[in-house]
């Protein structure tokens, strides 16, 4: 050893010592990098999730105003109320017209009652409609009646309450109106029922997601009942029966393309094909069940083929040693063990249907439907679609709505993946 | 007889074939000393007559409901009275539409002229004969595939193979499917822009800088010539793409890096379900969101700055959409970097190099085709994507690359261009189609090159 090489490993040495802190420093930097992205991450979550909350909650909660109606018979011009064809001619808001003119008697003036008219929902005779038909004893007589208010009263009045009125749509009598009621209690917030019973609407204080949710709810049956069975066939052939050959091979490049194929291009396929050449009618839930049956099918077959692979071997060769045929192995071995596996997995891909609105515009499932589907082939729309069409309404009470709505959807989807991840941990065994 | 319970019936019979089928191997198997005597279970002897009464019938159910209802159609046009014959597509359609509407009793009969209720009662007559041929026909052919399945049992019979070999492809026709939608997509979309390319030559649809397809509809309507040049769409999806990706790659990737190398196991277990709670909220969901939170707080802080931001800007629409796809990243990223071998991690720390500098010198490089190929499947996502830019980009073709003005992308235009009642072979409808062409293949070469990737980079390690 000479000592030149002596003299340079020093130096070196003193290099790396005096890089030391430095690189220490890009450490710290790099560390602090990937806390600022998980948080970055997180907090978009929280942010999202806060301002739903705080758009929406408002939307369970509505504004009544209690009225004095009279149940007036020459006023309504309905004598008999078995007749339908009396009632469907009955002046109904006349009712809460005239509760209005009683409760205010000093209006006059075509403008100043249409205000007054305007305080309360333009259904609100509708509702009185169905109040004295589930009584009918009630007519001729007189009684006070909480009755839906109008949906620029309701946003007022909430914003009042909350210590910022938004009084861009009201006028200055409204708002004079809306104090005499508040100092006489006579306008209150309530559960907002209508939410939850009824079908969209024009009118955001009429308006509700029951017709959209039992229209997701048919379009997921039929999912479920056409993906899941197709799904886990198609696994099964895969894992268990299919020849190591081209076909195969391409059946399987096509399944994982048709997983990252954009949803939207399904619902060209659908409409090109299923309306089109199959002429099945627009906007039924039959069309978005098999549309929606097409997108999550390669989800669904993806996962019923990792559950299948985590079945062991072993199984499979005991179950032949004892002489079972390759079905029988796979029916009665295979298939059971990985059934939590596989049904995780269908949650999962119903979960993406439920969220799904991209495709369903496509076949018609965007139309504005006010009664509640009752079959696979009456016309619906689903969830997503629903706030999807809310969003883009300019009633600014229907802000509010659709962030409820969508705290309906997550929630629906929360217990979905919660289910999803119970299931997991209570069935599937580690081999 | 409605379709679903024709269904119901065959099923029946399938299942009474089945303990039918059963029933008489058992009793062949008595005399012989029991099912021992039989070739296969007596379950497979049901199941084999099954098959035979059930299987044709629901192919051949599943068939006519496929086509009985254009057949019955055209039935009825071909008899129609001369003076409403129809001359058009249109005019068929209205005329199919009317007559199927009277005669399911959705249209009042009162005043149509007569040659239309007769056209009407014609297209009722004949669907009750359909319903009720189908159901003779099936009954007729269960019962011989019952008599015949019924027949063949016999003790040396081999029904286990038999039902196998069905069920087998049964399984198949499943796993086929794939193709078909893959198959049925390729054509529709095809079919659909082979016509367009007919009216809009594809050099102008490709490289023509114009969007605005309003087409005219009287023949002197001002302004609504129609040009199809795709170059302004394509721009803006790219824009929004790029923005997305400016946000999702260095936020998924920090964080995969982050929660694989570095972070805790407690911090891990919590951190990473949480962030994929980005990836299970619905599209419609951040939509709503960029439209709604995002663009107006984008727009005042632009404002602030003396900047005039759009409110249906590229930024917000991007932005939102990258929060989307940041778990879409970091779990793949994720999945990437975990399968770098240990070894290389302790080579690299044995010999004195830091932790960040493990990760920048050997990890990244080591993982590097697998992150591509997984940025690669979030652009094809980004493309895709479509609810967050309907609701929160613009409807406006404009040629920019500046990410604070409003830009439209193709989805937009697939969804503004087909939703709502359109005729069906307009240009403007087909150009739709032609964009979804678009789409697809772009999205299907990124995907293919994609997997391709990431399956080379995961055999590379295995």
């Amino acid at each position: 050893m000479t000592k030149k090489p002596m003299t340079d490993s020093s130096n070196h040495l003193d290099k790396i010592k005096k890089s030391l802190s430095r690189r220490n420093r890009a450490e710290k930097r790099f560390r602090w990098y990937g806390r600022m992205a998980v948080f970055v991450g997180l907090a978009a979550v929280m942010v999202l999730f806060t301002d739903i909350i705080s758009k929406g909650h408002g939307a369970f909660r509505i504004t009544y105003v209690e009225l004095q109606v009279t149940y007036d018979q020459d006023m309504i011009g309905v004598e008999n109320l078995t007749d339908p064809a009396q009632l469907a001619l009955g002046d109904w808001e006349a009712l809460s017209k005239a509760a209005l003119r009683n409760e205010f008697g000093d209006v006059s003036g075509r403008r100043d009652k249409r205000k007054l008219y305007g305080l309360i929902s333009s259904g609100a005779g509708y509702d009185l409609k169905d109040r004295l038909l589930a009584n009918p004893l009630l007519l001729g007589e007189t009684e006070n009646v909480w009755i839906l208010a109008d949906d620029d009263i309701d946003t007022y009045y909430k914003s009042w309450l909350d210590g910022e009125p938004y009084a861009a749509r009201m006028s200055a009598k409204q708002i004079q109106w809306i104090d005499e009621l508040h100092a006489q209690g006579k306008i209150r917030l309530q559960f907002n029922s209508n939410l939850f019973t009824r079908g969209d609407s024009r009118e955001p204080e009429q308006a509700g997601i029951r017709g959209a949710v039992m229209g997701s709810l048919l379009v997921l049956i039929l999912t479920l009942m056409l993906s899941f069975p197709i799904g886990v066939s198609a696994a099964i052939y895969l894992e268990e029966f299919a020849p190591r050959n081209r076909w195969t091979d391409f059946i399987e490049v096509n399944i994982n393309n048709l997983a990252a194929v954009p949803s939207i291009i399904f619902g060209l396929l659908g409409l090109a094909i299923f309306i089109n050449f199959f002429h099945v009618p627009r906007s039924v839930p039959i069309v978005g069940g098999l549309v929606l049956t097409l997108m999550t099918l390669p989800t669904i077959i993806i996962t019923s083929r990792a559950a299948i692979k985590s079945v062991p071997p072993s199984i499979r060769e005991a179950a032949m040693g004892m002489g079972a045929s390759k079905s029988q192995v796979v029916l009665h071995h295979v298939l059971p063990l990985s059934l939590p596996g596989m049904l995780t997995g269908a949650i999962i891909g119903m979960a993406q249907a439920l969220g799904e609105s991209a495709p369903l515009l496509m076949i018609g499932m965007v139309a504005f439907i006010v009664d509640i589907p009752a079959g696979f082939s009456d016309p619906a729309t689903v969830l997503p679609v629903q706030i999807f069409l809310w969003a883009d309404s300019p009633e600014r009470a229907f802000i509010e709505k659709t962030s409820a709505a969508i705290m309906v959807l997550l929630s629906f989807l929360i217990v979905m993946n919660t289910v999803a991840v119970w299931l997991r941990k209570r069935l599937e065994r580690r081999w | 007889m409605q379709a679903t319970n024709i269904l119901i019936l065959i099923l029946g019979l399938g299942a009474f074939a089945f303990f039918l089928g059963r029933g008489r191997s058992l009793a062949l198997a008595k005399p012989l000393g029991g099912i021992r005597k039989l070739h296969s279970l007596p379950s497979y002897y049901g199941l084999h007559a099954a098959l035979w009464c059930a299987l044709p019938s629901l192919v051949l159910l599943f068939l006519w409901i496929m086509f009985d209802d254009p057949l019955i159609n055209s039935i009825v046009i071909e008899s129609v009275a001369a003076d409403i014959a129809p001359t058009d597509t249109a005019s068929y359609n209205l005329l199919i539409n009317k007559i199927a509407n009277l005669a399911d009793g959705i249209l009042p009969r009162k005043g149509e002229s007569a040659a239309l209720i007769a056209a009407a009662d014609h297209m009722s007559s004949l669907r009750v004969i359909s319903r009720w041929a189908l159901t003779a026909l099936l009954l007729t052919i269960s019962l011989l595939g019952l008599l015949w399945g019924w027949s063949r049992i016999s003790a040396s019979f081999r029904a286990r193979p038999v039902v196998e070999k069905v069920m087998q492809n049964i399984l198949l026709a499943c796993a086929c499917l794939a193709i078909f939608t893959t198959l049925g997509i390729v054509l529709s979309v095809m079919f659909e822009s082979i016509q367009f390319f007919r009216s809009v030559p594809i050099f102008d649809f490709v490289f023509g800088l114009e969007w605005s397809p309003q087409t005219a509809i009287r023949e002197d309507q001002v302004g609504s010539s129609g040009s199809f040049g795709a170059v302004p769409l394509f721009v803006g999806t790219l824009l929004v793409s790029a923005v997305a990706m400016f946000v999702a790659v260095p936020v998924g990737l920090m964080s995969a890096i982050y929660l694989a190398e570095y972070a805790s196991k407690s911090v891990r277990t919590y951190a990473k379900p949480a962030l994929e709670i980005l990836a299970g909220i619905p599209t419609v969901v951040y939509g709503f969101f960029a439209a709604l939170t995002v663009a107006p707080f984008l727009r005042d802080l632009g404002a602030s700055f003396g900047l005039s931001v759009s409110s249906e800007s590229a930024l917000a629409a991007g932005g939102v959409m990258g929060v989307m796809i940041i778990p879409f990243i970091s779990s793949l990223a994720d999945d990437v970097i975990t399968a770098v071998p240990q070894s290389m991690r302790d080579g690299s720390l044995a010999m004195g190099a830091t932790q960040s500098e493990t990760v920048r010198r050997v990890i990244i490089p080591a993982a590097l085709p697998g992150i591509v190929g997984g940025v690669m499947l979030a652009i094809s996502r980004a493309i895709g994507e479509t609810m967050i830019v309907v609701m929160a980009a613009g409807m406006a073709a404009k040629l920019t690359a500046n990410p604070l003005e409003s830009v439209t992308t193709v989805t937009v235009q697939i969804v503004t261009l087909l939703t709502g009642d359109q005729e069906f072979d307009s240009p403007k409808t087909l150009a739709a189609f032609a964009l979804g062409l678009m789409l697809f293949t772009v999205t299907l070469l990124l995907n293919i090159f994609a997997l391709h990737i990431v399956k080379k980079y995961r055999e590379q390690y295995d």
